[in-house]
This record gives C-alpha cells, structure tokens and sequence, in this order.
C-alpha cells in the first residue's frame, strides 16, 4: 500500500498527460466533425508539450535563468541548481509551430467546408460517393 | 466505430499508463534526460555566451539550426495558408451595410446601388451587423501600444528574462488581432497591409538564414555567431550575445508576420473582406 502510493506520487503527472492525450486521440479517432478532430490534435498535442515540460523538472531547481548572470564576480554554476532547459527550448517553438500548423488545419477545413456545404465526416463521403456514381452513369 | 475506438484509446492508455513504471519519477535530478547535455549547457551557457538565460542561449545559439528550420516551418505554414484560401479576385457583396457616422444611421445597400465609398461621414461595416461599441474600441486602442511595447520588451529582454523572439512575435501578432477584433478587418488591413505581412515574414527568415551565412562568409561554421565579432566590434562571446539577438529579432518579424497573415486568411475565409 505503501510502495503504491509513492508510485502514484513520483508518477501522476505522466499519468495525467497520457489522460489528456487519449482524450486527444479518442476526438481525433472518432468524432465525425472535422473542427472536433482538429481540437483532438490541439489537446494531444497539449499533452505532449506538457510531458516535456514536466521531464525538465527538478526538485529543489529554479528556473534556467542563472542568478546574478551580469555581475562581475565569477561563481561556479552547479547543473543542479537550475532545471533542464532543453524541454522548454523544444517545446518553446513546438509550441508556436503548433499555432501555425492549427491555422493551416482550420484554412483546409474552410476550404473543405467551401467545397461541400459541411465539415461532417459522414455527409462529405456520401457527396463523394454521389459524385462517382454520377460519374459513371 | 465509437466503441472500438473507445477499446483501442482505453487499450493503449492502460499500455502507456503501465510503461510509466519505467519513467523516471517527477523532479528526480539524475533523470536521463539532465544528465547528458543539459548540464553541459547550464554551465557552459554564460561562459560561452554571456547570457544568463539558457533557454535563449541554447535555443538560438546551441540549437540554431532547430531553431532556424521552425521559423522556416512557420513561414511555410503562413504560406500554405495563403495559398490554400486566399481569393483575389474580388466578388461584389450582395448587401453593402454602411454607418452614417455623425446620426449613427446604417444604411443598407441593395447590389447595383450606388456605394458612398470612402469619406469621413459613410463607414463601411460588415454584413452581421455590429453595434458601434465605443468603450471596446477605445480600450483596445488604448491598449495596443502598450501590447506592443511589451512585446518589444519581451524580444529586447529575452537574455535576461523569461522571453525571446518567438513569444514577443506572438505577443506583437496578438496585438494587431486585437485591434482587427476590435474594429474591423479592413482597418487592420489598411493599417497592416497583407503586402506588408508575406514581406515580414520572408525578411524574418531571411534575417536569421542570413545571419547565419554572414558567419559562414566571415570564415566560421553556419550559425557560429563568434564570427561577427570583428563587424559588431566585441571580443567573440558578447558576437555570440549580439548574434543570438539579431536572429531573436528574425524570428520576431516573422512569427508577428504570419500570426497576422494566418488571421486575415482563416477570419475572412481569403476575401479580406469581413472578419469575425
């Protein structure tokens, strides 16, 4: 019981994202709307981005900002002290990246939408499907 | 369809949420991931650079080329985005809704009446009508400077503080939207033209590519900024301090450049008439 709950405190946090990121996949699997599965994708790939952060983390560090950076006076930096930058630098243009690519999702989606009067999964294949047959006869 | 997509999510979760076992726990200082390159750049980074944040060391100076490559994806996403919606040739609207200023009359215009066209009395608004909201108006444009001035802060300042090019651009975009919120997409493009937008952007990557070629014309490897230090008169670690400054700025322009653009094509569906 007791090893049980030091598990569930050293790893709740992974546990979390892998929630949010099923609930992502799950919008992007299922849901018939485009606009929902492009939400889909911006929560799986919030979950993401939050694992990263959350791997950066060390316990007892301060942000990767050295203290008295400017200051004349030498002084030895120990890694320990400041937490892992490189995450947040990954995840710093990941997440920017992930705005551009979300307006690119949302122009296709309007162009989708321009195209066949609905952005419902079901209603765009039927129209295709009327138009092959149309195209046959 | 729902419930085997339900099966397969719970299936993989149950797999991931097993495999955290694995994971190192949550704040554990030794973890894979602190120990091989990142201690080397807390401790190196203001040595190396002079600058004490180490996120803006390592991601425009260590990390340069990923960096470089993002900005690069941006663009390119400003560029599908234009591409994919935008419509040049000009469709007349059916109804043209125009307020006359000084009563606060709106006026509606049936297709083949003739429009008042600009002047300081007739104001063209878009076809869901809006109420002329003089306190939202009056906030945002009081506002927007000082987004802007901050957002300059956050670019200038991202050596020392928390900050740098990608989110002072964001914060700039974001500045600009909300003054196309607040008033409407036509004077935001009479002010921020779309010219203006696709010529930022492209001279943000260019800034940072060229940065990077000037090392490489001045003898050095490609985004080795120690290279400019004869040009910007410094010993070589303040170079890399003043390069990684010159590329935040690139990055800067070109990501307020297609926050903007992204807006204007996906808000008026690539007509730049009527926003939301």
């Amino acid at each position: 019981m007791n090893e049980w709950i030091t598990t569930l405190i050293s790893k709740y946090n992974y546990w979390g994202f892998i929630v949010l990121m099923m609930i992502g996949l799950y919008a992007m699997m299922v849901k018939k709307n485009f606009v929902k599965k492009i939400i889909g994708m911006n929560i799986f790939q919030t979950a993401i981005i939050l694992f990263y952060v959350s791997i950066g983390a060390k316990k007892g560090a301060t942000i990767p900002i050295i203290l008295h950076g400017h200051g004349e006076e030498t002084h030895i930096i120990h890694a320990a002290e400041y937490i892992n930058p490189l995450p947040h630098v990954l995840m710093l243009t990941a997440i920017v990246v992930s705005v551009a690519t979300l307006g690119v999702a949302l122009a296709l989606a309007i162009k989708v939408y321009s195209q066949y009067d609905t952005l419902e999964e079901d209603e765009i294949n039927r129209k295709i499907r009327d138009q092959m047959t149309q195209i046959e006869q | 369809m729902k419930i085997l997509g339900f099966i397969i999510v719970f299936l993989c979760g149950i797999l991931l949420i097993y495999h955290t076992a694995d994971f190192p726990d949550w704040g554990n200082p030794v973890s894979p991931a602190s120990t091989h390159v990142s201690p080397y750049y807390i401790e190196k980074a203001l040595d190396d650079t002079a600058v004490p944040n180490i996120v803006t060391a390592v991601l425009a100076d260590y990390r340069g080329y990923d960096t470089m490559f993002e900005t690069t994806v941006i663009f390119c996403a400003g560029i599908a985005c234009f591409f994919l919606l935008r419509i040049t040739r000009r469709r007349e609207p059916s109804v043209a809704l125009y307020r006359h200023l000084p009563t606060g009359i709106t006026l509606r215009i049936e297709k083949g009446g003739k429009e008042p066209g600009k002047s300081n009395v007739f104001k063209r608004i878009d076809s869901q009508w809006v109420p002329d909201d003089l306190i939202i108006k009056t906030t945002c444009r009081i506002v927007v400077p000082f987004v802007q001035i901050f957002a300059l802060y956050v670019i200038a300042h991202g050596h020392h503080s928390p900050g740098g090019g990608f989110q002072g651009g964001v914060i700039l975009g974001a500045s600009i939207i909300l003054f196309a919120i607040s008033t409407d997409l036509r004077t935001s493009i009479d002010r921020m033209s779309e010219r203006l937008g696709a010529f930022f952007s492209a001279t943000g990557v260019f800034i940072y590519a060229g940065a990077g070629a000037l090392c490489l014309i001045l003898g050095a490897s490609f985004l080795d900024y120690s290279a400019l230090a004869p040009i910007l008169n410094v010993d070589s670690v303040m170079a890399r301090s003043h390069g990684i400054l010159i590329v935040e700025i690139g990055v800067g322009l070109a990501v307020m450049a297609v926050m903007i653009w992204l807006y204007y094509n996906v808000s008026s569906a690539g007509r730049h008439d009527e926003g939301l």
